[in-house]
């Protein structure tokens, strides 16, 4: 039994139950307004907070991981974008890996075989995972995207559009909309992994198990409102834009699965700056991504350099010179 | 009778199961085999490094000082201020595990704490124990724990089980680099005197001496002269080379590995033979100095401060000779050091001219700043100019193939300048498979200070992938020689091959080019430089 996921299913579920309570109690103005502007306060000052960190740190080395042939002779093909010598090519490298994931990518599967004649070692393109993050990703983000709706009257027409794509297949009514599903699948793929995938599992801490049922449980109760539930969604938006414009109200008859999603969401978002997920804003800042491999033709300077006790030549003269001068070596001193 | 396993007791023991326990309650135990003895005292006082010590990686007691959890709590915050690298790669893993089939040490062992992603584990859960809020209150949970006595041993072991290769790096969707880590990790181990002797000697060496293994000047001239011998008995032409010679044009600097240890010796034949014919062909005079007679930095496997320390003397070897520029040698981690670190630490190198090569008039543009240019990117450029007479039929007994180096792969990008100029020297070149070359090639086993003797089953296991990947390539097309442009391959390379490829030689790229490179009025050759016939002079070389 690996007690990192139980933990974290465990609390993600008591914690969906809160609201339950708490709406019970009458708390709707707590779990309505009150936490999500607490989360959202959280967010934007931990995220910030932890940028701030992050930069004032500075990067004393040029230390770019090159992955292929270096700018040298005119005739030689240079991989421009692999390794790349401009800021150019450092950008183009930079949206491969932001939006392409381009070195999760190159992942490879080894496996050694065991023979008579000795041992084997494979490597084969592994794409599985690259592809469930980006799903992933991308269905987040698709599914973040469209619920502007929600704060913005009238719908900007990007996000009208967007839904448009999203429900391309015009199953059902309401419509289904296919990023929601997809979230729900790659995050499962992607805890499912973590989960029969030994090696993974023992690298696995609750850190990594958390945030994954956090976001299976904000789709899962997304769905859930949309298709099942059917939440009164002119009372939502009036709760959401009274949040955006800053005049708070909650408006009667908004089922308490909405409170749960909008709680989970808050946790999500107030738990991001503290937690693995400032990896999105981390990869813009990683040195050996983000810097072009010039370093013998433009000089890095590092902030904190500082002098050295060195061996001078004089020094190293006094230590052998009588030597030197039996060998025939040249001295600076007779 | 070896201390180590057969090939096939290695690899029996070789399976990727992991441990009922977690990780963090599992205890690491130090084996013989797979760690290398601790530093000389003697060789820590020579650079003032701190708590300078008899110690014993197996003894209970490692005889630290009395604060040592301060020591390294306070090295970590200062790190953690000086390194944005070293910050953002402790906040932003979210164990993906991409990285962890990647490590050659993790293939060859199956320890699952030799996965990338563990190795930095054993960093970062100290990490969110000292300086995270979560760590702080939930411990364990928040994959936090206490620095004790246990996990301080268990980072001296594994991080001296990391050759700083980078490989993991490649593939990390976040660029978190392996190396990066480690070094901060020895730096930290450093603070309390706990190096080891591979390391610590030779940059005390390099730092008294020149060189790592201390040769004083005079020996050293002496060695460069016995290789003249040699050279001269086999072609006939005398080679003579420049010592600490002011206002010579160009200053040469290579791993002193080349001057000492065989095969390496032959790559160093290579240079003198290849910087004697373009003196009496073109003019060109290159020095050599027993000053900075060491290219390799074993301070780089130490801290960035003893890195820069002996990197110092490159730069101030040339102000003092007045050269115009510097051609370093075939070399790994002294490439790292100096195409990624040189120039920033000791630059700017305002007294040196921008390297233009004066016999093709070809300017070095990507060297224009540092001022040093890697031998294969100065040799394939007389090459693609016509400027030296190859007889490629003289490397008719070689089938070869190349093996990347780690650091001027993952930390330059010379690629293609080798195998250009393997191309021109060389009949028959072979590619390993492409998940094991260029950016993705793995390390020889033995990199980032590992190549000691009583690590010899640390070595093979982690030198398996490159072997394998050679092994390929030897039995689909006879594959008899491994080129690299490495001294520390050159070193490593050979008993790997021996244990796992059996038939397999290794040699360096200016090897090949002095077999290929026809001097005028030279003896006809009937043997390599090793004095191995050349195909179909089998008879004449008995002779």
């Amino acid at each position: 039994m690996n007690v990192n996921y139980l933990v974290s299913l465990v609390v993600v579920v008591a914690l969906s139950f809160v609201p339950y309570f708490g709406i019970d109690a009458g708390l709707k103005m707590l779990f309505g307004i009150v936490i999500p502007y607490l989360a959202f306060a959280v967010f934007f000052v931990g995220v910030i907070n932890r940028i701030v960190s992050w930069s004032r740190s500075p990067v004393p080395f040029r230390i770019p991981t090159t992955c292929g042939q270096q700018k040298s002779l005119p005739w030689f093909k240079q991989a421009k974008i692999d390794n790349p010598s401009t800021t150019v090519g450092v950008i183009a490298r930079m949206a491969l890996e932001i939006f392409l994931f381009r070195s999760l990518f190159r992942n490879t599967k080894m496996q050694l075989h065991k023979s008579e004649n000795g041992p084997k070692i494979t490597f084969q393109w592994e794409l599985w995972l690259w592809l469930a993050a980006l799903v992933f990703h991308y269905s987040f983000f698709v599914v973040l995207t469209r619920h502007l709706r929600f704060f913005a009257e009238p719908v900007p027409f990007f996000v009208q559009l967007l839904e448009k794509i999203d429900g391309i297949f015009q199953v059902g009514v309401p419509g289904v909309l296919i990023s929601g599903f997809m979230l729900l699948l790659a995050a499962t793929y992607l805890l499912v992994r973590r989960v029969i995938i030994p090696q993974v599992k023992y690298v696995s801490l609750v850190a990594d198990y958390f945030p994954l049922f956090l976001i299976m449980g904000i789709a899962f109760t997304g769905i859930y409102m949309r298709y099942f539930e059917k939440v009164d969604i002119v009372g939502v938006k009036a709760l959401t834009m009274g949040i955006i414009t800053l005049s708070p109200q909650i408006p009667a008859g908004i089922s308490t699965i909405f409170y749960v999603h909008l709680f989970l969401v808050s946790l999500l978002v107030a738990y991001i700056p503290f937690s693995k997920l400032m990896h999105m804003g981390g990869i813009f800042m990683s040195p050996t991504r983000n810097m072009a491999n010039n370093n013998r033709a433009t000089r890095h300077i590092n902030p904190w350099n500082y002098p050295v006790k060195v061996h001078s030549y004089a020094e190293y003269e006094d230590d052998f010179r009588e030597k030197m001068i039996e060998a025939g070596l040249p001295v600076e001193k007779e | 009778m070896a201390d180590y396993p057969t090939s096939k007791e290695l690899i029996d023991n070789v399976n990727y199961k992991l441990p009922k326990k977690g990780w963090m309650d599992t205890p690491t135990t130090i084996r013989k085999g797979m760690y290398c003895y601790a530093g000389n005292p003697k060789s820590l006082e020579t650079v003032g490094f701190p708590n300078a010590r008899q110690w014993n990686p197996l003894d209970e007691d490692w005889k630290l000082p009395e604060n040592w959890q301060e020591i390294i709590h306070n090295g970590f915050k200062e790190r953690l201020e000086n390194f944005r690298s070293f910050k953002i790669f402790m906040d932003i893993c979210v164990r993906c595990g991409a990285c962890a089939d990647k490590c050659h040490f993790y293939i060859g062992t199956g320890d699952p704490k030799n996965m990338p992603v563990l190795r930095a584990e054993l960093l970062r859960s100290v990490y969110r124990n000292d300086f995270t809020t979560a760590g702080k209150i939930l411990g364990k949970l928040a994959g936090a724990r206490k620095l004790t006595l246990d996990v301080l041993k268990e980072w001296w072991y594994y991080l001296f089980q990391c050759t700083e290769c980078r490989r993991c790096s490649v593939f990390c969707p976040y660029g978190i680099d392996t190396a990066e880590i480690t070094m901060m990790g020895r730096e930290l181990l450093n603070l309390l005197g706990l190096n080891i002797d591979w390391i610590a000697t030779p940059v005390s060496n390099c730092y008294k001496t020149g060189n790592h293994l201390g040769i004083q000047p005079h020996a050293f001239k002496d060695m460069l002269d016995f290789f003249v011998e040699d050279i001269e008995e086999l072609t006939g032409i005398n080679v003579a080379p420049n010592y600490n010679k002011k206002g010579a044009d160009i200053l040469f600097i290579t791993p002193s590995g080349d001057v000492f240890a065989d095969p390496g010796t032959y790559t160093c034949m290579g240079y003198l033979m290849l910087f004697h014919y373009l003196k009496e062909k073109y003019g060109l005079d290159v020095t050599w100095s027993t000053y900075a007679s060491e290219g390799g930095n074993f301070g780089s496997f130490t801290s960035h401060e003893m890195m820069k320390r002996l990197n110092s003397k490159m730069y101030a070897e040339a102000k003092r000779l007045g050269v115009k520029w510097i051609i370093g040698g075939e070399c790994g981690h002294m490439w790292r050091v100096i195409h990624q670190y040189m120039g920033t630490m000791n630059g700017p190198a305002d007294f040196l001219e921008e390297p233009v090569s004066p016999i093709t008039g070809t300017k070095f543009e990507n060297a224009k700043s540092t001022k040093m240019v890697h031998i294969a990117e100065f040799t394939a450029d007389l090459i693609k100019h016509g400027k030296l007479d190859l007889d490629k039929s003289r490397n008719d007994h070689i089938k070869l193939t190349y093996h990347d180096s780690c650091n001027p792969s993952r930390g330059m990008g010379l690629l293609d300048e080798p195998r250009y100029v393997i191309q021109n020297v060389c009949n028959h070149f072979y590619e390993m498979p492409p998940n094991t070359i260029r950016e993705q090639t793995f390390c020889c086993g033995s990199g980032a200070g590992l190549n000691a003797g009583e690590n010899m089953e640390q070595r093979l296991a982690g030198g398996l992938p490159r072997a394998n990947a050679v092994k390929y390539v030897h039995d689909k097309f006879g594959v008899n020689m491994l080129g690299c442009v490495c001294a520390i391959d050159r070193a490593a390379l050979p008993p790997l091959m021996d244990y796992w490829v059996p038939g397999v030689g290794v040699i360096g790229l200016h090897e090949l080019v002095a077999n290929a490179l026809i001097f005028p009025g030279e003896n006809k050759r009937t043997t390599d430089l090793r004095g191995e016939p050349l195909l179909g002079m089998e008879d004449e070389a008995d002779e």
